[in-house]
């Protein structure tokens, strides 16, 4: 099945996350990941998501995820230019004789070593998630302690259009400073 | 001007022209309602269970068009409310529901009535809020009701903590709502709507399909315009019931599952389906992969998500029925469809679907009809779920615009009664006759006490049949007749009636059936009439589950004799 990527721009209350997860499960929405945080806009969260389905059903969930009255925008970003990361933390096996090794691999993935303990390294990369795969292949051999991954974040490349943005509260009972 | 946050809800309510309020206060909700006595054009209902309160909100909302308030306290009260939330979610209809809840400071301590309402009814409404500063009430309530009442129409749930209700905060209504991200479509895309009526144009065989949204858009003129100028038989599903003069010739009456044979028919040979404000629901479309397989499909609605949801979409048209169709109505060309519509009407001849059968047994058809006569076509009818619905949808032919009520998405059981009140409650100079099964009017039986006590001239017509007929119906037809927990000893209700304080008269021969109505109708006040229908008697037409719409089944040549009389004489009508 084709892998959709959604970006989702919403705002950052309580709940908002919850009724997308609610959302996705009660229609039965097939989400592989998602990652959210803090967006350029300060209530805003972007959110990517990554769908795996056909057209129909990717279409079903923007329309639904657009109907969610806290998201401001959502966009299929799957055929636009776009630049995706994804980064994931590992925990990988290292002895005093298969430690070098390691570094050598982690090396050529241009990924980096975060800590080293009697036993283990702990590896950190970002990509996209075809580079971390193949890394994570390429550790297997040494034995995976533990594994985290964040999930796919996308951007569009290019121009940003405007958005139609909630204006922040005004502070209440304040006078205006001049 | 500072005010509590209860006096903030009540200035709100006010100015956004609310007039009536369904509810039940308790504990969270007491400052609330300490405050109401100072709004009297607030006029609160006091129902008899929260479930009660929604549906009457619903079924005000649904006669008047305007947004159905209803209230309830946290706990028990909240979670009450939820089956009439989703009942009113999945037939679009503009409400708000104000909740109570624990003190801020107990909120999310399992305190005592605390329930989280807003995560409960998260998937079952348009929209919720938790406020948590009294300064937020105004600017929230803006925004529920905006977006209760615009775009899709919706339930939107307010849940107000009590202490927020006691602080203060400054108290200044905005005249617009801050929903910057929210802009529903409301004019269809020019070039969508060029496509759609070319082809109309071209086609031979068009039929359309017309749903609630007609209703909800009051595009009656519009949609007749289109009929009458490009001579297309229409079709309804059955919250489309009473958007089209169901006399007019080019009516076929409503498809789907109890639909009109000839108008099952006519969708599974069209070669155009036009589905204007209507979602495509299993109920109506039968089978889904043999929905209307030789048309191409134009479908206007106002809620993206509904177009291609269900079944595919050749013009789709996101917008308002009643600007789209303003629009399409300029590029139709003037068409005579004669073969298409003699065909049509030679199916309504060979396939009358709406038959009654002579005898003299009292058939639950035969008193729908009567009420129809009586009332003069001229009643709002509103209805519970089951066979009862199916009959009053069939044979009460409705001409006069928006005058049948009935829970379509949720199938809710125990809607007739309450949407009546508070439809009657909506308006008042309208006749409203609530037509309940035995077995549904029991789920929200007690909100007669609220007809009595508000003085709500509603007229219960209850087609008793002893049994949860429309389950029984399916046991019989699907299930070997193995009628499991589906026979029912309901009370004598003219009893119940009379404890409940109105006056009731129990029918059981055809020829007392007008005179009742008509002794109803003369009374001032609520009235209740127990008809002891033939209890095995089976809605047709009928398109069996899995079936698609061509495979219809018509009622089979049975029994007219007045065995099933005796029958029904001999069911235990009350529990003396």
């Amino acid at each position: 099945m084709p892998k959709h990527t959604i970006i989702a721009l919403v705002e950052d209350k309580p709940g908002v996350l919850n009724h997308m997860a609610s959302l996705f499960r009660r229609r039965g929405f097939n989400i592989e990941s998602i990652a959210v945080g803090r967006s350029e806009v300060p209530h805003l969260s972007r959110m990517t998501l990554v769908v795996n389905g056909g057209n129909t059903m990717v279409e079903q969930v923007r329309k639904q995820l657009d109907k969610v009255v806290d998201v401001v925008k959502v966009s299929d970003i799957t055929s636009d230019k776009v630049i995706t990361r994804e980064l994931a933390l590992i925990k990988v096996k290292a002895t005093s004789s298969t430690r070098s090794e390691v570094m050598q691999i982690v090396d050529i993935f241009r990924a980096n070593i975060v800590d080293v303990a009697a036993d283990s390294v702990t590896v950190e990369v970002t990509g996209d998630e075809n580079k971390i795969d193949s890394l994570l292949n390429l550790l297997r051999g040494f034995g995976i302690r533990e594994l985290t991954r964040t999930g796919r974040i996308a951007l569009t490349r290019g121009e940003t259009k405007p958005l139609p943005v909630k204006k922040p509260p005004k502070a209440k009972g304040q006078k205006p400073t001049k | 001007m500072k005010l509590t946050g209860a006096q903030m809800i009540g200035e709100s309510l006010v100015k956004e022209g609310v007039e009536v309020i369904f509810g039940i206060l308790g504990g969270s909700l007491l400052p609330l309602y300490d405050v109401l006595p100072h709004y009297p054009q607030l006029r609160h209902i006091l129902v008899r269970h929260e479930q009660g309160a929604a549906h009457a909100a619903d079924g005000y909302a649904r006669a008047t068009g305007k947004v159905g308030v209803c209230l309830a306290t946290s706990g028990p009260g909240a979670t009450n409310l939820v089956t009439g939330i989703a009942n009113a979610c999945l037939d679009s209809v503009p409400m708000v529901a104000i909740t109570g809840q624990v003190a801020r400071p107990f909120i999310g301590k399992d305190a005592f009535q605390e329930v989280d309402i807003t995560g409960i009814t998260m998937p079952i409404t348009k929209h919720n809020y938790l406020v948590m500063d009294a300064a937020s009430v105004p600017e929230t309530i803006k925004e529920a009701f905006h977006l209760a009442r615009t775009g899709r129409p919706g339930p939107v749930l307010i849940d107000l903590p009590r202490d927020v209700q006691i602080d203060q905060a400054e108290f200044n209504y905005p005249s617009k709502p801050n929903l910057p991200s929210y802009k529903p479509i409301l004019k269809g895309h020019p070039a969508q709507i060029k496509k759609a009526a070319k082809l109309i144009n071209e086609a031979k065989k068009p039929v359309i399909i017309a749903g609630r949204g007609v209703i909800i858009s009051a595009a009656f003129a519009e949609l007749k315009e289109l009929v009458e100028q490009a001579q297309i038989p229409l079709v309804t599903t059955l919250l489309g019931i009473s958007c089209f003069p169901e006399s007019h010739v080019l009516s076929y009456g409503m498809l789907g599952m109890h639909g009109m044979a000839y108008a099952n028919m006519a969708v599974d040979a069209a070669d155009l389906i036009i589905a204007i404000g209507m979602r495509f629901d299993d109920r109506a479309t039968a089978k889904v992969s043999d929905f209307a397989p030789h048309a191409h499909v134009i479908h206007i609605d106002i809620d993206p998500a509904e177009i291609g949801k269900n079944v595919r979409v050749d013009v789709p048209i996101v917008g308002d029925v009643k600007a789209v169709l303003k629009e399409l109505n300029k590029l139709i060309v003037a068409a005579k469809r004669i073969d298409w519509i003699r065909q049509l009407d030679d199916w309504r001849r060979e396939h009358p679907s709406l038959v009654i059968r002579p005898g003299e047994s009292l058939l639950p058809q035969y008193v729908i009809r009567q009420i129809y006569e009586v009332t003069n076509g001229e009643a709002t009818i509103v209805t519970g779920v089951g066979q009862h619905q199916m009959w009053a949808a069939q044979h009460y032919w409705y001409d006069k615009p928006n005058t049948f009520i009935s829970s379509g998405g949720l199938g809710t059981m125990g809607f007739g009664l309450p949407a009546a009140i508070g439809a009657k409650v909506g308006c008042p100079n309208d006749t409203v006759w609530c037509i309940d099964g035995d077995g549904s009017l029991q789920m929200t039986i007690q909100e007669l006490a609220t007809a009595v006590q508000e003085k709500v001239a509603v007229k219960i017509a209850v087609l008793h049949n002893n049994y949860l007929g429309m389950v029984r119906q399916w046991q019989e037809m699907f299930y070997g007749k193995r009628y499991v927990a589906t026979p029912l000893s309901s009370p004598d209700f003219v009893k119940v009636a009379e404890a409940y304080g109105l006056p009731g008269l129990r029918v059981e021969r055809r020829e007392e059936v007008a005179p009742a109505i008509q002794q109803a109708m003369a009374e001032p006040g609520p009235f209740l009439i127990d008809f002891i229908v033939e209890p095995e008697e089976n809605v047709y037409p009928m398109v069996p589950p899995g079936a698609s719409l061509a495979e219809v089944l018509e009622e089979p040549e049975k029994k007219t004799k007045p065995k099933a009389v005796k029958d029904s004489a001999k069911l235990p009508v009350s529990n003396i």
